[in-house]
């Protein structure tokens, strides 16, 4: 009774996690681009600086119709939406937050490749809504999505693995036990790689090709009104929490930090993971869009040679060390 | 240990043996599905059932690593790439009137035997064998590596290399093409694809 006891409320907490963190990210979003345009940005819903614009889109989401294109096939491009948020929920499950049993959703023996095995199913729905949804625009951002994934997952995975071999371990709290501060600038390659091919795998600027609005519309989401969209906006949302939480906790030491390690170590990784959220935001309001074969030539050229530098550099360094 | 191991049997079966048994029939009727479905999008998308499936009979299995490098792979890489292709030949949306085979009968022939030899080989290999579950878990991935690297490095090694010469044989068909291509490419074609780019912009 007690186990189940506890597993309800890690799952409680969890989804709860889910829900606020995206919420908060989207607002911060809201404020920060506001600011760094020279303007104000939503001011009036909630009183104080448009708090509650958030819930208020959320409000009006839930009052649209929810449209599914005659051409369309309906039960694929209604079963899209949760295709693409829900891995985000099972990774979040994943991270740690703090050292010991109780600051985790659930131990995994191979947490690292669970977490990447999972975020890259979600782009299944974005490919789902791109086929179904019978729109030649919509087609043409599943087919950038598509090359996209193809594209940044590998460096992402030698990034991810060049932690591994690091720490010795594929599990999350056992990466993040074995941090020390030097790792830093020994992993700085691989984080950059990870973090920048993150933000291609989110579709979020300067990696926004299959969603480009000027161009193909909204890519594979066009179709989508109502309540569905809105879950797509929050997939992006919980990605980002996600890319944040792993990038902390793979590469800047999650709980460790200068002082107040005991006991407050679940505020450094959201302090990190904060500070990481701001700088995907940061970069969307400063970089132009990246075109589709730039998208291409920047993994490939780029990102795959420095990650498989950076396993070179891990191994070197972990063979003199031992 | 010993009386634990005899009281194992077909007929009491214990939950997570039901559950494997479940999974084991939803991963044979996607993979079914699969094959006769005349919706080319939607054989692609039940295929991700069929390995999801798979993943989770071998998280039943303890093999918890293997497992989530199927959902890497499989789900996440292979079908990716199948839709990818599907796309870019514009799979209708609704029934394929040519998806279907005059093969079929030959096929089913092929699957059942490879099928019936797959069985006779595991069933013989692992009739007694019993994972204990309580017990620390067989197919960590610690487990799995060190059995990897010491017991079956050479039949690894041979993957290795053999994945190695698709890569390379990958690359030299491509090329060939290329080089094919630039003869077509000098024809007045080249002069409206720069007229077209520009009028893009």
């Amino acid at each position: 009774m007690n186990d189940a006891v506890d597993v309800a409320l890690r799952l409680l907490i969890v989804f709860v996690v889910f829900l606020t963190l995206p919420l908060i990210i989207g607002q911060t979003e809201h404020k920060v681009m506001a600011h760094m345009q020279g303007r104000l940005g939503p001011m009036y819903a909630g009183g104080f600086h448009g708090w509650a614009q958030l819930v208020a889109d959320g409000v009006k989401f839930a009052q649209k119709e929810d449209v599914v294109p005659a051409g369309a096939d309906r039960r694929v491009f209604q079963l899209a939406p949760a295709v693409a948020l829900l891995p985000y929920l099972l990774v979040l499950l994943a991270i740690p937050i703090g050292p010991g049993e109780g600051a985790v959703g659930q131990v995994l023996d191979a947490g690292i490749f669970f977490v990447l095995a999972v975020m890259g199913v979600g782009v299944l729905g974005s490919l789902m809504a791109g086929w179904a949804s019978a729109n030649k625009f919509s087609l043409l951002g599943g087919l950038r999505t598509a090359a996209q994934l193809l594209a940044y997952e590998l460096p992402m995975l030698l990034a991810a693995a060049s932690v591994a071999m690091a720490a010795g371990t594929v599990s999350l709290p056992g990466i993040v036990h074995a941090f020390q501060w030097w790792w830093l600038p020994w992993q700085i390659v691989g984080a950059i790689v990870f973090f920048v091919a993150g933000l291609a795998e989110l579709q979020r600027p300067p990696f926004d090709m299959p969603v480009a609005d000027s161009e193909i519309i909204f890519g594979a989401y066009t179709e989508y009104t109502g309540l569905r969209f809105a879950l797509f906006l929050l997939a992006e949302y919980a990605g980002i929490v996600v890319l944040c939480g792993l990038t902390t906790v793979l590469f800047l030491g999650g709980w460790h930090g200068p002082w107040g390690a005991d006991g407050l170590g679940w505020l450094w990784t959201l302090l990190k993971a904060a500070v990481l959220a701001f700088v995907v935001i940061w970069l969307r309001v400063t970089y132009p869009r990246l075109r589709e074969d730039q998208l291409q030539k920047l993994s490939w050229t780029l990102l795959v040679p420095l990650s498989l530098a950076q396993i070179a550099l891990t191994g070197i360094v972990k063979v003199v060390i031992s | 240990m010993s009386i634990a191991a005899a009281s194992h049997g077909f007929l009491s079966p214990t939950g997570v043996e039901i559950a494997f048994l479940l999974v084991g029939l939803v991963t044979f009727g996607a993979a079914l599905v699969t094959v006769t479905t005349r919706q080319l999008v939607h054989a692609a998308l039940w295929l991700v059932v069929a390995l999801g499936g798979l993943a989770v009979e071998y998280l039943l299995l303890t093999a918890e690593f293997i497992a989530w490098v199927q959902v890497l792979i499989y789900v996440g890489s292979v079908v990716v790439l199948l839709l990818f292709g599907l796309m870019l030949t514009k799979a209708p949306i609704g029934r394929s009137p040519d998806a279907d085979s005059g093969n079929r009968w030959a096929a089913l022939a092929v699957a059942v035997a490879a099928a019936t030899a797959l069985v006779w080989v595991v069933v013989d290999a692992f009739r007694t064998t019993w994972i204990d579950l309580d017990g620390a878990a067989a197919g960590s991935t610690k487990v799995t590596g060190e059995s990897l690297f010491r017991n079956w490095v050479l039949p690894f090694e041979a993957l290795s290399v053999l994945l190695l010469a698709a890569l390379v044989g990958a690359i030299v068909l491509s090329r060939k093409a290329k080089a094919a291509a630039p003869a077509a490419a000098r024809t007045p074609g080249a002069h409206d694809d720069r007229g077209a780019k520009e009028g893009a912009r």
